[in-house]
């Protein structure tokens, strides 16, 4: 399908700018709802600070990326807008980071494997030729380092930790692994942006990306790599797995039954 | 608009401009002020780093800055964020990190030295540490005193 409509419609670098911001907004946008969701719940009050200032930061990121996508655009659609009036269908995040919560160890877990993926796409997008989306790149790459920090630091103390946090944050890494694929398998669309030098080309960040879980996982108390023969895909397609529909009832609520308010 | 009103008065306005979770700091002593100019038009443009990308602060401030060039006679000034060069903790004033350790927030450390141990902003000594490494805003850290046993908040080297 993917392969028809590239050949038979042109499209604009104007278009394909706007499809890739969307991705990179969505992934902020429903990693930072993901976040969210632990206030009032965390396991300890330093980690409900935690949690939301991390859901903070992605929130933030979410509406800079969705923001330029609708200046792209021209419709006058802006970050809340894209935010909250897309169906499931329309969202391009990567089915990592829609993954519900479970336990902490599955938290940790999500946001290490993909804060890193993401710290390296941001540190790439950061000499991007396009200078608006190099802006912004250049201002969460901190706040991303950050992030894969304390991402880091769980995944070192629950590896670890007791028999009961290894084989929890064990299960959480068994469960995620098939959506690590996503993350370095670029569609058409980041392939010709990366051809311009605008996006970086997924496939040459996997090894490094690699190499640092295999060490930190070694370093965790031995935490394995599980074997996966075929990784799932789907996201930027709009394939999303079921939980993201029930993710959206939420964080869309409001401005669905109330168009338009404001605080 | 009157005669008298240039960049160095719209600067002296915006140092009257604190930050509102940071009440002792203003906007110029956290480095945020980026420049005043002339407007096409002859009116004042004022360019402001947003210092954390999700901080709930950043719409506060610019309608605080607005605000107050009004109130000193400073009519529809354009107050503007710009992203890049993005805001650093570098930026921080002298004045801005000695107010910080009055309140109690221990400075940033700086960049050029990361691996330096953060003083503790009551007792002065260097034996702290981390507790959590967010605090209650996202651009602080939660820190404890192990000689005055009293916990302070470490502003983040960003």
């Amino acid at each position: 399908m993917g392969a028809l409509a590239t050949n038979t419609v042109e499209r604009t670098l104007d278009q394909d700018r706007f499809d890739y911001l969307l991705h990179l907004g969505d992934n902020a946008l429903v990693l930072g709802q993901r976040m969210s969701e632990w206030v009032g719940h965390a396991p300890a009050l330093e980690l409900e600070m935690a949690v939301s200032n991390l859901a903070l930061d992605l929130i933030g990121e979410a509406q800079l990326w969705l923001d330029l996508a609708g200046r792209i655009e021209g419709e006058g659609r802006d970050a809340d807008r894209l935010a909250n009036f897309r169906d499931a269908l329309d969202f391009r995040n990567l089915l990592i980071v829609e993954q519900p919560n479970g336990d902490w160890a599955f938290t940790v877990a999500r946001h290490y494997l993909f804060s890193l993926q993401h710290l390296a796409v941001v540190e790439r997008l950061s000499e991007s030729r396009d200078e608006e989306i190099a802006d912004i790149a250049r201002k969460v790459r901190p706040e991303i380092a950050y992030h894969v920090k304390f991402a880091r630091s769980w995944i070192e103390r629950l590896g670890d930790g007791t028999e009961e946090s290894h084989a929890r944050l064990q299960r959480a890494i068994d469960r995620l692994w098939r959506f690590t694929g996503e993350m370095f398998a670029p569609d058409a669309i980041e392939e010709r942006l990366a051809d311009e030098g605008i996006a970086p080309d997924l496939r040459t960040l996997e090894a490094d990306w690699r190499a640092e879980v295999e060490q930190v996982f070694e370093a965790s108390g031995g935490l394995d790599i599980p074997e996966v023969k075929r990784m799932t895909l789907g996201g930027r397609e709009g394939h999303h797995s079921e939980h993201l529909g029930h993710l959206l009832c939420e964080l869309q609520f409001l401005q669905r039954a109330y168009p338009g308010l404001e605080w | 608009m009157s005669d008298t009103i240039d960049e160095a008065r719209i600067r002296e306005v915006l140092e009257s401009v604190m930050d509102p979770e940071i009440p002792v700091v203003s906007i110029v002593d956290l480095g945020m002020l980026r420049e005043v100019r002339r407007a096409p038009d002859g009116g004042f443009e004022v360019i402001l780093s947003p210092t954390y990308t999700g901080c709930p602060a950043t719409d506060v401030i610019k309608r605080l800055v607005e605000e107050a060039l009004e109130r000193a006679g400073i009519s529809d000034p354009v107050v503007r964020y710009q992203l890049s060069p993005p805001w650093t903790t570098e930026w921080i004033s002298e004045e801005g990190r000695r107010k910080l350790a009055r309140y109690g927030i221990a400075p940033p450390v700086p960049k050029a030295a990361p691996d330096r141990p953060v003083a503790c902003p009551r007792c002065g000594s260097e034996d702290t540490e981390v507790v959590a490494a967010f605090g209650s805003t996202p651009c602080k850290s939660a820190m404890r005193c192990r000689a005055c046993l009293e916990p302070f908040e470490h502003f983040k080297c960003h």
